[in-house]
């Protein structure tokens, strides 16, 4: 028998997971995150080996799901000085990098340019790659900075200029230093893919502190046979190789993960899926399997991508929420929290503050603590805080309902007791087994996919056949990104036609997914 | 006059997409030209029509060719000054001021980026009100004002100048062009003087792009909870239509154009009941159960049900939740001559015009 090992870092808990070739989940736990965030790995790693009797050497999987890329953006924390060298002149140069960006995160940036060269829409030659301003510029930044983005117009629809940029930076910067392309990121869009790039670039130091810290936590524990993963915020996985040269694909990962976990847990497809952490409860839709979509533009840290992220709302109320009565009679919830301290603040652990989650334990839904200590919630002050909650909760399950039919909701994450499972406008309420460590589960069971981007003239090719060719090609780039093939399928395809245009060329995309192929990461 | 800064660049662009109406482009990229042109030369002189002074001559500009092309190759620094003096060289005229002729998506942006890179006022007006698929479809063809001559530039650097014998002919001739340069091509035509600009423009469509983008900001930032819905149509003049979720998008390209209707299931008030969308590249017709609601010139616009945020119809997914709602098109489309130009029969539509404040009425009956 072999074994999978899950990890979610989130900014409260550390949750571990260990999965069985049978996908069984065989324990799952849930520690502190460390502000290291090491010793919070250590530690749920050490627990779940010990909970779940497995040996460190038969575990074959290992994947972390972690939002520390996400924080250092936020934070504007660890991130490294970058140059960003565009291709496009003399298009493009009315919009210079990081127009809209905010000064905090600009400062990233030690110098740019845009020099000549680039592609139109079908391939044409749009202007003279012009190497010598890229060897100029690559030599005046030489030493200064850590990392450099490539952009380059219509770069997803030929890559050649990036490519040659990225051979000449490496003849001047050294054969190891770090060049993220911006054709190897994101998609049509030069601003939101060169803005992605930078963030890429800017996160080179963090992600080989990540991706080095997790291998090392790994190794440390005896787990040594393990391929090792990082998850990315589509719901599937990416090779620790990758993950180094791409972090940005890593971020938010964490509903993504929830949402799939809840999926698997109850073996449904479609559902509201409610994810209640200690300060904020997170709503998101499982729709045939994996999340649905935002229609919406990202913005990572105040920086606009083209990434498509799940389609999630959070409100101010989890299982730390503190409970204030008001001086006429009404009682509030949230948003204010204890967070992580619940342990030692709330009431059913000895501590003094009134929690969401000791209203769950005064009314008997749950038994956590010692339940005497909440005796002294007087019933009435119990039933208005719940009530409170319940609204607050309906609220928003139908704001993010598609229709007023009834639906099913899934509750998962470390707080999901706190919720009554009588909820107004749902079919069915289900807390599963293991629901602490959904997010955890969604990364251990996640799949690879491959994504095929373009624009297409179906006068060249019709277009059946074109899509059949992007469909083959979605294909096999999942397989080269690790998904067995006997298991790949089409999960997302969309064909747009250009507007505003003559002739018949449409924006293709089409992604694939499949089950990880074992060993492939070896 | 007043002046255009950064932030009211941004309420345009929110309000330039719902004029959009489904069409017209994105006006993102064209908002970071416009913040770009207005950071390295300064604000930009918003006037009114009748300010112009007049013997002034007035040469309105825009991008002619697919928005999708456009978030690549954005525009580069000096498109409009190259388009501008070739103008100026080819009437002999010194060009007093610069405007949008679609208020509608990425267009609006544009006369800002030229305003600010060349230093001239931009008129508070266009010759649509919205957005719509062609070029001849300007209240100046009414007015007898010709697009010739147009000149126009890529971001190459190729310029050119071109006299046609109708509006529908440059129309035709310019897209061809698009086609050989790459996409898109940035115009400057419809040059007329300040009384025909005064005579045929649609007033005040600048000033109105931005209250309507203030607007849908202030609902985003739940600075109102009340009554969301009768709020964002009283400032937009505009007839709630339908509230639904998408539950079909067929769409279809011939020529230039896409083509598509959106089929929507009703929510809220309008459960049990079924709409659908009409487009060709902007909304033309909309209908309720089988009867027509709402029909091209009149803007057919389709909102996020809970943000107010435009939605594109490059955007519309299956399962997206909407509030349909018509605006009543500016006046000069209501005439006979306007009817010809962009009435339900130009598009193919086998009905005749009724305002859209009326079709309702009639529904209320």
């Amino acid at each position: 028998m072999h074994y999978k090992l899950g990890i979610d870092v989130g900014g409260t808990n550390t949750d571990a997971v260990v999965i069985d070739e049978n996908m069984k989940v065989l324990a799952a736990v849930k520690r502190h995150t460390s502000e290291d965030v090491y010793e919070g790995i250590l530690n749920s790693v050490d627990a779940v080996l010990d909970e779940s009797k497995v040996d460190a050497g038969l575990i074959d999987q290992a994947m972390l799901g972690t939002t520390q890329c996400t924080n250092a953006i936020v934070q504007r924390k660890g991130l490294s000085p970058v140059a960003i060298l565009r291709i496009g002149a003399p298009a493009t140069e009315g919009i210079p990098p990081m127009v809209d960006w905010d000064d905090s995160i600009r400062a990233v940036c030690v110098d740019w340019t845009i020099i000549g060269g680039g592609f139109e829409f079908n391939g044409k030659r749009l202007a003279q790659f012009d190497e010598d301003a890229c060897r100029a510029f690559l030599n005046k930044i030489k030493g200064k900075v850590d990392a450099l983005a490539i952009s380059c117009v219509f770069s997803t629809m030929r890559n050649d200029d990036e490519v040659r940029a990225a051979a000449i930076a490496h003849e001047i910067l050294g054969e190891d230093f770090p060049i993220s392309l911006s054709s190897e990121i994101g998609s049509m869009g030069l601003v939101e893919r060169e803005n992605a790039t930078i963030l890429n670039a800017a996160l080179n130091q963090v992600a080989q502190r990540f991706t080095e810290g997790f291998a090392h936590s790994l190794k440390q524990k005896g787990i040594v046979n393990a391929d090792v993963y990082l998850s990315q915020n589509d719901g599937t996985l990416m090779t620790i190789e990758n993950a180094r040269r791409y972090p940005i694909l890593t971020i938010a990962c964490g509903p993504t993960n929830s949402i799939r976990g809840a999926s698997y847990l109850t073996r449904r497809d479609d559902a509201i899926v409610i994810d209640v952490g200690g300060t904020t409860t997170d709503f998101g839709v499982l729709s045939h399997g994996f999340p649905r979509e935002s229609g919406v533009a990202v913005d990572i840290g105040g920086v606009r991508t083209n990434f498509r992220m799940p389609d999630v709302i959070s409100i101010g109320l989890g299982g730390g929420s503190i409970v204030t009565e008001h001086e006429d009679g009404s009682v509030t919830v949230g948003p204010q929290s204890v967070g992580y301290q619940i342990t030692e603040k709330a009431l059913c652990f000895g501590g003094d503050v009134m929690t969401a989650t000791d209203i769950a334990d005064r009314l008997g839904m749950a038994e956590i603590g010692d339940p005497k200590l909440t005796e002294s919630i007087s019933k009435e002050t119990a039933d208005k805080a719940l009530a409170a909650m319940r609204e607050m909760v309906e609220d928003s399950i139908d704001a993010m309902k598609i229709s007023s039919d009834p639906i099913d909701v899934i509750l998962v994450g470390g707080g999901s007791v706190i919720f009554p499972q009588d909820l107004a406008g749902t079919k069915s309420v289900t807390c599963p087994e293991f629901a602490g460590c959904a997010n955890a589960i969604g990364s251990a069971i996640s799949k690879v996919s491959g994504t095929f981007e373009k624009l297409v003239d179906y006068e060249k090719t019709g277009r059946d056949q074109a899509l059949e060719n992007a469909r083959k090609e979605a294909i096999a780039l999942a397989v080269a990104a690790g998904a067995d093939e006997s298991t790949v399928e089409i999960i997302d395809s969309e064909d747009v036609p250009l507007a505003y245009y003559p002739g018949k060329t449409s924006r293709v995309r089409i992604k694939a997914a499949g089950d990880l192929r074992t060993g492939s990461a070896r | 006059m007043r002046t255009i800064g950064i932030d009211e660049i941004n309420d345009i662009a929110l309000g330039a997409s719902l004029l959009g109406a489904g069409g017209g482009g994105d006006p993102y990229i064209g908002r970071l030209l416009a913040i770009q042109a207005v950071k390295e030369c300064g604000p930009v002189t918003l006037i009114e029509p009748e300010e112009i002074p007049d013997d002034a001559f007035v040469a309105p500009c825009a991008m002619v060719g697919a928005p999708t092309v456009m978030t690549e190759k954005g525009g580069g620094k000096d498109d409009f000054n190259r388009l501008f003096d070739r103008m100026e060289r080819e009437t002999g005229k010194k060009i007093y001021a610069t405007m949008p002729i679609e208020a509608g998506g990425v267009n609006s942006m544009l006369p800002i980026v030229a305003g600010a890179r060349r230093g001239l006022p931009v008129v508070d007006a266009d010759g649509m009100g919205r957005a719509f698929p062609e070029l001849q479809m300007v209240t100046f063809t009414i007015g007898g004002v010709s697009s010739s001559p147009l000149a126009y530039s890529d971001e190459k650097g190729n310029v050119g100048v071109m006299h046609n014998i109708s509006n529908k002919w440059t129309e035709d001739i310019v897209r061809s062009i698009t086609n050989t340069v790459g996409g898109q091509v940035m115009t400057c035509q419809y040059t007329m003087s300040a009384k025909k600009c005064r005579d045929w423009c649609v007033p005040n469509i600048v000033t109105m792009s931005q209250e309507l983008g203030r607007s849908i900001r202030s609902i985003k930032e739940g600075e109102d909870s009340k009554g969301i819905e009768q709020r964002f149509l009283d400032l937009t003049h505009g007839v709630r239509l339908f509230s639904g979720k998408v539950t079909d998008v067929l769409r279809e390209t011939r020529g230039a154009f896409n083509y598509g209707k959106v089929v929507l299931a009703g929510i809220g008030s309008d459960k049990g009941h079924e709409a659908s969308v009409t487009y060709q590249n902007e909304n033309l017709k909309c209908e309720v159960d089988g009867d027509i609601v709402a029909t091209a010139p009149d803007l057919i616009c389709l909102v996020d049900h809970d943000t107010y945020t435009p939605v594109p119809n490059e955007a519309v997914k299956y399962g997206k939740r909407v509030l349909v709602a018509g605006l009543p098109c500016a006046p000069q489309w209501r005439t006979e001559e306007g009817l010809k130009l962009v009435g339900p029969r130009y598009f193919g539509l086998d009905t005749d015009y009724i305002p859209v404040e009326e079709r309702s009425q009639r529904k209320g009956k």
